[in-house]
């Protein structure tokens, strides 16, 4: 605490009272009155308060910290969720802050709040994998804009269009920086993840259902209603499966089929709510409702039992992303590449055609 | 407080659609004229629909990267930022001339001043002949020099061509180069016979697109025969039928494109200081860097 805080305080005290996490100072017709968890005092002279607030410097800089400057309501309620401020009491947390910082997680990453000077905080930021890592080991930025670039392709050097998909790549933090830079380093990441969790908070998240979103559509994208037949909403759920799973994205799934007919897939336990059906899940349903717009047909195909449950652990590892981790050797595993290469030479014709059969009935 | 919002396409394929967006965002920051600049995307985060809730501020100034009215700008981008009561007719636009109208965005009830895209406006004419010169290395380009500038054309909006043909217009009647000429990639004039509408033979092909992408990087260089295979790249100038093409890539990565989004908003009442002047001085190249960014400059 340094002594502007101070007069600060008295001076909050004196027009109109304060009150924040653990203490409330206010003028009344006795003189101050001031109190912290642990004791209330009244009738107190100025001289008084100011003696008993310096008494209490963690109270009074964290009393300054959250109300000494201005800023937007979501950043407020997001760096104060961080140090859980609402549940923890002030030396608790002063304590975590001085002894290596209070560790926060954001979708995947980490937050570390510390102390500064006079009780100010001090962020800094990394994914939580990197978490155990030196900071001099890492790529070290202080300029927020830098994470835009950062975050813009996956460890495999793979674009990542979907800022919520769990392939946040690693090697970088951002250090020293105010609550300020955090909040906006954090928006380059996951944008708009703060604004719709903190509107979710207050009860306000206005979600966009499935239906209300595809009807709204338009272009290339107004066929995709046509998807909907009210004949159920199987085919939602596995959208929802195959996009929306914590596998896939990080954000906890709102948006239901419409506002009276839920689906049957768990929406995740992400942090931070989706509210609506995102470009990638519309773009990929458009897709979808041309494919789903096909009869099936009745093909007939010779398969050994070994080769039906080959088909099905390639299709499981593709749709789980694990093609590149199943060893070059590893020919126990059916979607590893020679056991695929085999399965090729022996069961697709010239063109490609399983057990050459072809895909319009001749 | 006012904010500066520029929306643009964006890409769920090319990591680098985003790219100019983001550094003409930056540009227009660093000038400190809006106490927020924020991007939107259709394709990218935040999107339309969620970008207005990033920001603080009440009055918005909303800037499409786009280049020329149309479906994006009349219906998608009004509709995805729950503009209430847009109704395109309070553009007044003849299709190159929309400047701004406001509205309150549904569901945050910010004041929107809604602009039209970046690619009508006269500035862009400007960026173009920027681009000829960058392109070039000459910052006085223009004797001995045709230009092409090439769009899209009608097929999915026409007034895509309008835009084309407006800037093609007006830098004709400068006078600077020899020749001038809109070419198109699905009409007549077609970029593909490039060679056939000039006499001049150092041509300058500036395509009026926002960002880098297939079109620009794939299939006009090779239409015009600067390449058989664009991954092998092409040389400035390329020699082609006795012409010698210079081909400079999408005019929106352009840096003095901040200066045509500051100056949209601008038109649509934001107060920009003399923001318009240093954005001008600090992206032209032939200004040596030392006054030309200056730490002042702007603030
Ligand atoms: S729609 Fe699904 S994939 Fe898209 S952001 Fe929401 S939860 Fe993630």
């Amino acid at each position: 605490m340094n002594d502007e805080q101070l007069d600060a305080f008295v001076s909050a005290a004196a027009s109109g009272g304060l009150e924040c996490d653990g203490v409330a100072a206010a003028r009344d017709a006795d003189g101050y009155r001031f109190e912290t968890p642990d004791a209330a005092r009244e009738g107190l002279s100025e001289a008084e308060l100011r003696a008993a607030a310096d008494r209490n410097p963690r109270f009074v800089s964290n009393w300054h910290y959250w109300n000494g400057r201005d800023r937007p309501d979501t950043e407020l309620a997001f760096l104060r969720h961080l140090e859980s401020a609402d549940e923890r009491s002030v030396p608790d947390r002063y304590e975590t802050m001085t002894d290596g910082g209070i560790v926060a997680t954001w979708g995947q990453l980490r937050i570390d709040v510390g102390l500064g000077p006079d009780g100010d905080r001090v962020y800094a930021l990394r994914n939580e994998a990197d978490g155990g890592v030196d900071a001099e080991a890492l790529d070290v930025h202080s300029d927020p804009l830098e994470a835009r670039r950062l975050v813009k392709r996956d460890d495999r050097d793979r674009y990542r269009p979907l800022k919520t998909a769990p392939t946040l790549p690693t090697g970088w933090a951002f250090v020293d920086l105010d609550g300020r830079a955090l909040a906006e380093t954090v928006e380059y990441v996951y944008p708009a993840t703060i604004a719709n969790w903190y509107l979710e908070g207050r009860g306000e998240l206005d979600v966009s259902h499935w239906r209300e979103t595809m009807e709204r559509q338009s272009g290339i994208y107004g066929v995709i209603k046509t998807w909907d037949r009210g004949e159920g909403y199987e085919h939602v759920n596995w959208v929802a499966e195959a996009c929306c799973d914590d596998s896939q994205c990080l954000k906890r799934r709102e948006w239901e089929y419409d506002d009276e007919t839920t689906l049957d897939v768990d929406g995740g336990d992400g942090e931070f709510p989706c509210r609506e059906p995102c470009s990638l899940v519309v773009t990929a349903a458009r897709k979808w409702t041309q494919l789903e717009g096909e009869r099936t047909e009745r093909y007939e195909f010779e398969l050994t039992p070994s080769e039906k449950e080959q088909v099905e652990a390639i299709i499981d590892a593709v749709a789980d992303g694990r093609t590149d981790s199943i060893r070059e050797a590893d020919i126990y595993e059916g979607a590893n590449r020679y056991r695929a290469r085999f399965l090729r030479a022996k069961r697709l014709d010239d063109e490609g055609r399983l057990c050459g059969v072809p895909t319009d009935g001749e | 407080m006012q904010a500066l919002v520029i929306v643009a396409h964006g890409s769920h394929l090319n990591p680098d659609a985003s790219t100019p967006t983001y550094d003409h965002a930056n540009t227009i920051a660093e000038t400190g004229v809006f106490d927020e600049v924020r991007t939107g995307f259709w394709k990218e985060e935040p999107s339309f629909r969620e970008v207005l809730r990033t920001v603080e501020s009440d009055e918005v100034y909303v800037v499409p990267l786009f280049v020329s009215e149309g479906y994006f700008t009349e219906e998608v981008i009004p509709r995805e930022l729950r503009l209430e009561g847009w109704d395109l007719d309070e553009w007044e636009s003849d299709g190159t001339s929309a400047t701004h109208a406001t509205f309150e965005a549904a569901d945050v009830g910010k004041t929107v001043h809604y602009c039209g895209p970046v690619g009508t406006h006269d500035a862009m004419s400007d960026v173009i002949v920027r681009r000829a010169e960058s392109v070039t290395g000459d910052d006085e380009v223009g004797e001995g020099f045709a230009l092409a500038v090439v769009g899209h054309g009608t097929e999915r909006n026409e007034n895509s061509a309008k835009a084309v043909e407006l800037h093609a217009d007006r830098i004709a009647e400068t006078d600077r180069f020899e020749e001038v000429e809109a070419l198109f990639m699905d009409e007549d004039p077609e970029v593909d016979d490039v060679t056939e509408f000039f006499e001049t033979t150092d041509v300058v092909v500036v395509p009026l697109f926002v960002a880098d992408g297939y079109h620009t990087q794939e299939d006009i260089p090779e239409d015009m025969g600067l390449t058989d295979d664009y991954r092998t790249g092409w040389e400035t100038p390329s020699e082609v039928d006795g012409h010698r093409i210079w081909y400079a890539g999408a005019v929106g990565t352009e840096a003095l494109m901040a200066d045509v989004v500051i100056e949209r908003a601008a038109d649509a009442g934001a107060s920009v200081g003399d923001a318009i002047e240093s954005i001008r001085r600090r992206t032209d190249p032939s200004v040596d860097a030392g006054s030309g960014s200056g730490a002042g400059v702007g603030d």
